[in-house]
């Protein structure tokens, strides 16, 4: 019988009873005594001259407080950028700042301008349409290739130009790639766009400012996947806040997916305004504000070549990338198509020489930084597009170009620069095409046709760095900062357990598969662990989650933790027991002395730390709560094969996912139920990316899919049920559970495989001139490729 | 103006301005929280109530359209000795939640639709669920356990 608690169980989620009735505690749902409403501003033009802004019938409007401009953060910092990237001469990118409220210039439709603190939102909001905002408008600046082009208008006027840097990876590979190619038997090539997506986590964006004058505490609920990094951040760089007066909470998060990570404007004005105010002051986004400030994500325009000699094994890989920043660098914007993007670019596959370059660009649009997966789908998408393009020209089965290919030998240093640690690509790619029941396509094909449909299998392979670390690399890499996790573990006298931990869930189930890590540890009761996470106040110092890096990193930093706890608690039992340290054993909640029949309950040795009557006081001090900061070695790489099988309608090209079959190595799993979840999570993310979803500017840098009237997000009739397995297992070498991670999989490895059924059922079905469609794959975009003239 | 509604069998009453939408009476003049706001053109359906036994999104209708209705809200569904409902307890056993943002409005559209159709096919409840949107679940364990609260076989929570 399978175990319904610690490592390995499908354990149900112990927060689910509160989010079923209600009881969750979100940002928008803390309102705290005498507070105000904050609404914004924004700027309805992409690029313009702010010659000033009017704010006197506002002010006089009722129950407005005050209302601030740009002029009011005068001796405050700007956003802080948390990357820095060195461009292919070795030189910093440029790096513009980023006002709390606009200065001068407006960059972008959303772009802040000014803010009432009004009584209530809606006096708030009503009094926003008083000001008046005097904005000379300019030429805007939407498409990157030409952003960089000579000539073009200036985003930032202080800079150079648009580019915030050309990088090049390995830049000591670029002759002997060039060289590969010049000698190639076949080059494969695909101009491709990755299309710019948001977010949107359910939750839309809250902040609470809070201000306590009797001991000059600044407090802030956020929306956030990190309120460390964001306290860090704010506190230093914006307010000149030390971490001491300054705490950050983030109760319930309705969802991240990377755009929760970012420190905003409206945190640090929310929290400015609270103090100069002395009052609390709240902001809630609407949805149609969220698109218009959240970050974005992807947005790439990539041009990849793929050399291959006459037996289709590949001999290089070649890439130029433009990468949408928007108008600012948000937080780890910089990092996104570098060092999370041209790292991954060997894939699953022994290529063995590479070179990446990514121009890195300003335009007048909202600041583009991580969403799911965050670089990584970007360098799959072009790569498993690429190969499947490649195995058209040459003639070659899909699954077995990739298996030729293979990395088999671990571990496996990459030619950019990452050392693989485990996997078995074979391994995922036969448990895929057994449960995806390849073989039985042929038949599935022929009732789709005589139902006057074409039909299409696409597989492909993917790879992840997750566990974002070790921090001495990232610092080399440009990082400003440390990219460790942290748990302390407290024992309580009783003998219950709380464990407070950096990271942070949003989602992902941590209340639940933290305890089951620490039940097996200890062996006591589930009931008795309590997981603490999201407030600055009672947790300490961690990086947060993102990156799929929680129960790996985060996890690793609370088994370390329990072990200097456990250390410690058999000194106090050995004692107790009088017997050998190195005697005691602990299981099931009891510590016994190895050959003889004596034990002690848990809760025994936990009260004698508190109530040390009958302790070793000379060796050990009293209590039992311990600390342990983990910095991995390395990152983990979970890896696996995905396919889907789609079909088209001919007559009007609309595309319908039928079947999506996942097989994942994620190493050790702690809880398989959560681990699927996350899965499903991603396959939808990607299939929303692959066929629905589009981020759209119009030239003169309009969002034309600003709500979700507009931005088709992915419904319950868009997917199918999914067929997921994480059977295969390579535990990960270099972290205690042997865990990789699972969060950004699903997004990460589907959007290619939906594109590569969608050309495979258009050539099948004679539509032989269709090598490619740029995503998402409507079905307009569709029938044009099958109507075009091939 | 004044408003009265009976809220999850309860009496309540309030002021409101005419332009106060439900879903805000709920949340900032009620304090019952449970019922979410996920957007502002009503797609998502984080909000969804019911009034007078009818699944409605609480953002598309005013508070003072309310008065004289009975309400029931994701804080009135559990049983009456606290607890989880067999949709609430289907949630839990099929992980059909993980933010828990959209799930209050799930459940509220789940009862509604299971109260209408006791025995929905996979199909009909995805159709139903499309004024909903979850962008953590990709859908796959709402529709497991809004199948299992219907009384029919589902495979259980996918391991392996």
């Amino acid at each position: 019988m399978p175990k319904d608690f610690g490592i390995g169980a499908s354990t149900k989620r112990r927060e689910d009873v509160r989010f079923l009735t209600g009881k969750g505690r979100y940002t928008d749902d803390i309102n705290l005594p005498n507070q105000l409403h904050v609404a914004f501003l924004r700027s309805d033009k992409a690029h313009g001259l702010l010659k000033g802004v009017d704010t006197a019938e506002a002010s006089r409007m009722p129950g407005v407080v005050r209302v601030f401009t740009g002029a009011d953060f005068e001796g405050v910092g700007g956003l802080p950028c948390g990357w820095q990237v060195t461009d292919r001469e070795g030189n910093p990118m440029q790096e513009p700042g980023h006002p709390v409220l606009a200065r001068g210039k407006v960059r972008h439709v959303g772009d802040p301008i000014a803010a009432v603190v009004a009584d209530t939102q809606e006096r708030a909001r009503d009094a926003v349409e008083k000001i008046s905002a005097d904005i000379e408008e300019l030429p805007a600046v939407v498409d990157m290739r030409k952003a960089v082009v000579a000539g073009s208008p200036k985003v930032h006027d202080e800079l150079t130009s648009n580019l915030c840097y050309d990088w090049g990876f390995v830049e000591e590979n670029r002759e002997k790639v060039d060289q590969a190619f010049a000698g190639a038997h076949h080059v494969t090539t695909l101009e491709l766009v990755n299309n710019r997506l948001v977010a949107n986590p359910m939750e839309p964006r809250v902040a609470v400012g809070d201000y306590t004058a009797h001991n000059g505490e600044s407090t802030l609920y956020t929306t956030s996947q990190n309120p460390h990094v964001i306290r860090l951040l704010m506190g230093a760089f914006v307010l000149s806040i030390p971490e001491h007066k300054l705490r950050v909470v983030a109760p319930d998060v309705g969802g991240g997916f990377g755009t929760k990570i970012f420190h905003y404007a409206e945190e640090a004005f929310c929290t400015f305004a609270a103090r100069e105010i002395g009052r609390p002051v709240k902001w809630t986004s609407s949805r149609s504000e969220a698109f218009v400030s959240d970050a974005h994500g992807r947005d790439h325009v990539t041009r990849i070549e793929l050399a291959l000699d006459a037996d289709g094994v590949f001999q290089a890989i070649r890439t130029e990338t433009f990468a949408n920043m928007g108008a600012y660098l948000s937080t780890f914007a910089p990092s996104v198509p570098t060092w999370l993007h041209g790292t991954l670019m060997a894939g699953n596959y022994g290529t063995p020489l590479i070179y990446v370059n990514v121009k890195a660009v300003f335009t007048n649009t909202v600041p583009v930084d991580a969403y799911r997966g965050a670089g990584r789908p970007e360098a799959t998408f072009q790569l498993e597009r690429v190969i499947d393009k490649a195995a058209i020209e040459m003639g070659m089965d899909p699954a077995e170009i990739r298996r030729k290919n293979f990395i088999t030998k671990f571990p496996y240093a990459t030619p950019v620069a990452v050392e693989y640690d485990t996997g078995d690509y074979n391994a995922t790619l036969e448990k895929l095409l057994s449960i995806s029941d390849r073989d039985g396509f042929e038949g599935r094909l022929a009732a789709s046709k005589a139902k006057g449909r074409l039909r299409g299998f696409g597989l492909n392979c993917y790879i992840e760095a997750c566990g974002i670390a070790p921090s001495q690399l990232v610092g080399q890499l440009g990082a400003r900062a440390g990219l460790y996790e942290s748990a302390t573990v407290r024992v309580n006298a009783t003998g219950g357990v709380v464990v407070m931990t950096g990271s942070h869930s949003h989602g992902q189930g941590h209340e639940t598969t933290f305890p089951q890590v620490i039940a097996d540890m200890i062996g006591i009761d589930p009931g008795m662990i309590e997981i603490e996470h999201g407030d600055t106040a009672n947790t300490p110092m961690g990086m947060g989650t993102y990156g799929s890096r929680s129960i790996a990193v985060g996890g690793s930093a609370m088994v370390r933790a329990a072990e200097k706890v456990i250390k410690k608690a058999k000194k106090i039992a050995a004692h107790l027991m009088e017997a050998s340290e190195g005697d005691i054993e602990l299981a099931d909640g009891k510590f016994t002395v190895a050959g003889t029949d004596k034990e002690l309950a848990w809760g025994d040795v936990t009260l004698a730390a508190y109530v040390p009557h009958n302790y070793p006081l000379e060796d050990i001090e009293p209590g039992l709560e311990e600390t342990a900061f983990y910095d991995p070695a390395n990152f983990t790489f979970p890896a696996g094969a995905y396919c889907c099988e789609v079909e088209v309608d001919p007559d009007t090209g609309a595309v319908t996912v039928e079947r999506f079959s996942a097989a994942d190595d994620f190493g050790n799993i702690i809880n398989p139920m959560i681990v699927s979840g996350q899965v499903h999570g991603g396959l939808a993310q990607g299939i929303g990316q692959a066929l629905l979803e589009s981020c759209l500017y119009d030239v003169n840098g309009q969002l034309v899919s600003g709500s979700w009237m507009d931005y088709a997000m992915p419904r319950a009739d868009d997917v199918p049920s999914f067929s997921v397995d994480h059977s295969c297992r390579t535990p990960c070498t270099h972290n205690p559970l042997g865990v990789k991670g699972c969060g950004e999989a699903g997004a990460i490895g589907s959007p290619p495989a939906v594109v590569n059924a969608v050309v495979d059922a258009l050539r099948r079905a004679g539509h032989t001139h269709v090598t490619h469609i740029d995503m998402p794959l409507s079905p307009s975009r569709v029938w044009a490729a099958m109507n075009a003239n091939g | 103006m004044k408003v009265s509604m009976k809220v999850n069998g309860t009496g309540m009453s309030g002021e409101v301005e005419g332009r106060t939408l439900l879903v805000e009476f709920l949340r900032g003049g009620l304090g019952l929280t449970g019922t979410h706001v996920g957007c502002d053109t009503s797609q998502c359906g984080a909000c969804v109530v019911h009034v007078n036994g009818e699944a409605v999104k609480a953002c598309t209708m005013f508070a003072a359209e309310a008065d004289g209705a009975e309400v029931t809200t994701i804080e009135g569904m559990a049983n009456a000795d606290g607890s989880l409902s067999t949709i609430q307890q289907a949630f839990q056993d099929h992980h059909g939640l993980q933010c828990g943002f959209c799930t209050p409005g799930m459940v509220m559209s789940a009862a509604a639709l299971l109260k209408e159709n006791p025995k929905p096919t996979e199909a009909q409840v995805r159709e139903y669920l499309e004024g909903n949107l979850c962008r953590c679940t990709g859908y796959h364990n709402i529709v497991k356990a809004i199948m299992a609260a219907s009384g029919q076989a589902v495979e259980m929570t996918a391991a392996g």
